[in-house]
């Protein structure tokens, strides 16, 4: 009981420290960091709007976060998250403009598609590491890259003629809801956050529940027991990348048939699969930890939107502020040994 | 000032256990101390806790007689007392001088000065008689010269009392008794030692005298000349030990594992396994004798499905299990203590529960249907844990909080509880206390009485010859020859591994 309770302080505390550190760097720039922190509410709780915003936001990251817990726990390192969401919003999308089904089809086959490709594309560098172990890492940011240019290529070359989008996708195929866009004042809102929460339980249920669970995570402490037990350890990180990919198309299919309704060429990454590293890492890699953070990371960039429009601090400074609490989270070994510092000398 | 070291009344606790409890320990000046207690009785902790890596809760540490407060190692180096690790803590690429200097680099105006300081390493490897070769990478060194390495690290940092920590466990016989050597030159240098150990026959060779430690306490502190092995032996686990295992005469009946002409390749591509026979039948072990790297480790890696074999057969019951899937082996009776039970034993960061389903947790009631479970994998580890007198705080704790002495009693439950119709025990009292292997030989001869076939391998030449019913010699991956126990000395089994005597091994060695 106490170590839980001491598990959930360290990322509070993480977070308290970030936004003191952040507010001494608005002060020394000569803001007034009191006025920001307010706007930064505002933007998040202040109205309806913004808290549809701020949950829309949430939901990617939930799902990328998802991602690279999943592969952390199994022993790999799926930094290729990005890529693998950026094939499956456009795999989604393009099932969402080319077929016209019942919504009841239509729907959870764009969103699949948006998975199967993201399980895909995390499969080469799957296959590559179980056969001739080739680092995962390595393959995969090679693969972001190639997933942002083929993607562009297709949006302009195969699915329009030489346009930046494509068409919206059918009604049929698409995430929005006028319920919950119209309970939150004409909000992007869409069910993306329902799936979201649900893959959150499903990989909780895998990991912690399952034979498959069992096997992944035994493989990715340590190759040569599982061997030993019987477990097909080749078999087992190829799946543990598919099933990461997996949520990070997922991830890339919410934005597509939710936010946005289409795919448009890119000039960068959207940046949400490298966040989704971070929103791992604060959220320990566990389900709810990743949800939690995601609430955390999506809400301060949602309402970081804010800052900027009701005070005159810019929009980096609000960046900052958000690195400086991974930072700190990133650091919690060193939160963690002042707290036991401080424990000890409590007892004595 | 006739102690050099006082350790009085310490007590360390952890989180539900006191791993220390009103512990003395007193050493004097020019003594060579030994330690002595099983895995898991709190020699480390309380070496520990003298390095300053612990603070005790209770009790006083004096130096020369001074009291002394010790929050971290470094404080202990300027105390004069050094620790040789039992792994070592060595940067491989570097050299002996490198690796000596680290951390303490003499330099002048940022650029070290290797050429003195290899000199002085020269002269206390000579002054003691280490013959360390300061400009050798340590990577191309043995295991033995690397652990003199770890002893010139602490002499070159001044220390006055060394202690070592479990030194032999890595080593030759040979080197074991060079160490022993350098020990003794060391206090006759004026140098004090504590040897932390298990191992009765050091104790009794080079030892002044030995403080034994029970559970986490002091049992008391005894003169080596006015002791023996037995006693020593019983003071330390609390009982009577018998060395010699008792056992019933074996009946032998059908062949279990037979294998036919297997030759296997290591992982360099080198056959190390020719062409090898060998027989096991039930209700009988056989013991595996040889020196390290004679194909001990490929062949039971090719009965195990671990590693593929080139040619020739290996059936059990009957059935040919050549090249299957380690599960589908597993599956088939054969049940494996592995020979490094953190490499292939043990998921460390995984529960004792969940290590003891780590090859069942498929099959039911571990789990139905692809869903584990937990209550059923947990109640199995109860048992386990209960008969086979596994110390841990719970079911729940990570197999790599326990000492190797438990992990290794949890993998023999998993293993034996399996009830496999063949036991291939590899090493399986390494590292060991006595209490801990009298324990463990008698699970494999219960085994054996219970009809099952049991393969043992091992490089300890007693433990062949005191469990095994027939002992088969394995040199350069073949068996060269198979003896009766009862009919055979160490030194005769010495010659046969070292390969200097041949018998006809065809026939005799398929039983």
């Amino acid at each position: 009981m106490v170590k839980k309770m001491f598990g959930l302080l360290i990322p509070v505390l993480s977070v308290v420290l970030g936004l003191l550190a952040g507010a001494i760097i608005m002060l020394v720039s000569g803001y007034n960091p009191v006025d920001a922190y307010m706007a930064l509410f505002f933007g998040i709780f202040g109205d309806s709007y913004f808290l549809g915003e701020a949950i829309r936001t949430v939901t990617p990251y939930i799902l990328a976060g998802l991602a690279v817990a999943f592969a952390f726990r199994t022993g790999l390192f799926n930094i290729g998250v990005e890529g693998q969401l950026i094939v499956g919003w456009l795999a989604a999308v393009w099932v969402g403009i080319t077929f016209e089904l019942p919504m009841l089809i239509h729907l959870p086959l764009a969103i699949l598609a948006g998975g199967l490709a993201g399980a895909v594309w995390a499969f080469i560098p799957g296959l590559l590491k179980a056969k001739f172990r080739v680092h995962e890492v390595i393959v995969s940011i090679m693969l972001n890259y190639t997933a942002l240019h083929v993607t562009n290529y297709i949006i302009s070359y195969v699915l329009t003629d030489k346009l930046d989008k494509t068409n919206n996708i059918f009604e049929t195929a698409t995430l929005r809801s006028p319920l919950l866009s119209g309970l939150t004042d004409g909000s992007r809102l869409h069910w993306g956050i329902i799936v979201a929460i649900i893959c959150a339980i499903i990989m909780w249920f895998i990991l912690e529940k399952t034979t498959t669970g069992f096997e992944l995570k035994a493989v990715g402490f340590n190759q040569h027991a599982s061997e030993y037990a019987g477990m097909n350890v080749n078999r087992n990180i190829m799946m543990s990348m598919v099933i990461s990919g997996v949520f990070a198309g997922f991830a890339g299919a919410m934005e597509g048939l939710g936010t946005f309704g289409y795919a448009s060429i890119k000039s960068g990454f959207t940046g949400i699969g490298f966040d989704g590293i971070a929103v791992a890492l604060l959220g320990a890699n566990t389900a709810i930890g990743v949800v939690l953070a995601a609430f955390l990371f999506g809400g301060l960039k949602a309402g970081a939107l804010n800052i900027p429009v009701e005070t005159p601090i810019p929009n980096e400074i609000v960046d900052i502020v958000i690195a400086l609490i991974v930072f700190f989270v990133a650091s919690s070994y060193f939160i963690r040994w002042i707290l036991n510092r401080i424990n000890k000398k409590g007892v004595k | 000032m006739e102690y050099v070291i006082e350790m009085l009344n310490i007590r360390k606790e952890f989180p539900g256990i006191v791993a220390n409890d009103n512990v003395t320990l007193q050493v004097k000046k020019g003594e060579i101390h030994a330690l002595l207690g099983e895995n898991g009785a709190g020699k480390t902790t309380l070496m520990n806790v003298l390095f300053g890596l612990y603070q005790p809760e209770k009790g006083e540490i004096r130096v020369n007689g001074k009291p002394v407060k010790i929050t971290n190692p470094n404080i202990a180096n300027e105390l004069g007392i050094g620790m040789v690790h039992q792994h070592f803590m060595l940067v491989d690429p570097f050299t002996v001088t490198e690796n000596i200097i680290l951390g303490k680099e003499p330099s002048k105006a940022g650029k070290i000065n290797i050429k003195d300081a290899s000199k002085k390493v020269r002269e206390l490897s000579e002054k003691y008689q280490l013959s360390v070769d300061p400009d050798a990478k340590i990577k191309d060194i043995s295991v033995g010269m690397q652990q003199r390495v770890e002893i010139l690290k602490t002499l070159y940092r001044g220390a006055e009392i060394l202690i070592f920590d479990e030194p032999t466990a890595v080593l030759t016989p040979q080197e074991i008794k060079e160490l022993m050597l350098i020990m003794k030159s060391l206090v006759n240098e004026g140098k004090s030692i504590i040897l932390i150990t298990h191992k009765l026959k050091e104790i009794m060779e080079v030892c002044d005298r030995v403080t034994v430690m029970r559970k986490g306490v002091g049992i008391g502190t005894v003169n080596v000349s006015e002791s023996d092995p037995n006693s020593l032996a019983s003071l330390m686990v609390g009982r009577d030990v018998v060395f010699k295992t008792e056992k019933k005469e074996s009946v032998p009946t059908d062949v279990v594992l037979d294998i036919d002409g297997i030759s296997v390749k290591d992982a360099r591509g080198i056959q190390v396994v020719n062409q090898l026979n060998l027989a096991v039948r039930a209700g009988e072990i056989v013991g595996i004798a040889g020196i390290d790297g004679n194909g001990q480790t490929e062949l039971i890696e090719a009965i195990t499905g671990l590693k593929k074999t080139i040619n020739g057969s290996i059936k059990i019951n009957g059935k040919n299990i050549q090249n299957l899937k380690p599960r589908k082996i597993s599956e088939s009776g054969v049940g494996h203590i592995p020979e490094d039970r953190h490499k292939h034993g043990l998921v460390l960061d995984y529960s004792i529960g969940e290590n003891i389903v780590l090859q069942t947790y498929y099959q039911k009631p571990f789990s139905k249907t692809g869903v584990l479970n937990y209550s059923k994998i947990y109640d199995q580890a109860r048992n386990i844990i209960a008969e086979y007198d596994v110390r841990t705080p719970s079911e729940y704790t990570p197999a790599r909080a326990l000492s190797g002495g438990n992990q290794q009693k949890a993998i023999i439950g998993r293993e034996v509880d399996r009830n496999p119709d063949l036991l291939i025990a590899a090493q399986p009292t390494r590292g060991l206390d006595v209490g801990a292997i009298e324990f463990i030989h008698k699970r494999l001869i219960e085994q054996r009485d219970n009809g099952k076939a049991v393969l043992l391998i091992s490089f300890e030449l007693d433990e062949i010859l005191n469990v095994s019913d027939r002992v088969a010699v394995i040199y350069e991956g073949e068996i060269v020859a198979i003896v009766n126990p009862r009919e055979t000395t160490e030194q005769e089994l010495g010659l046969m591994m070292a390969g200097s005597k041949r018998m006809e091994a065809g026939d005799k060695s398929r039983g």
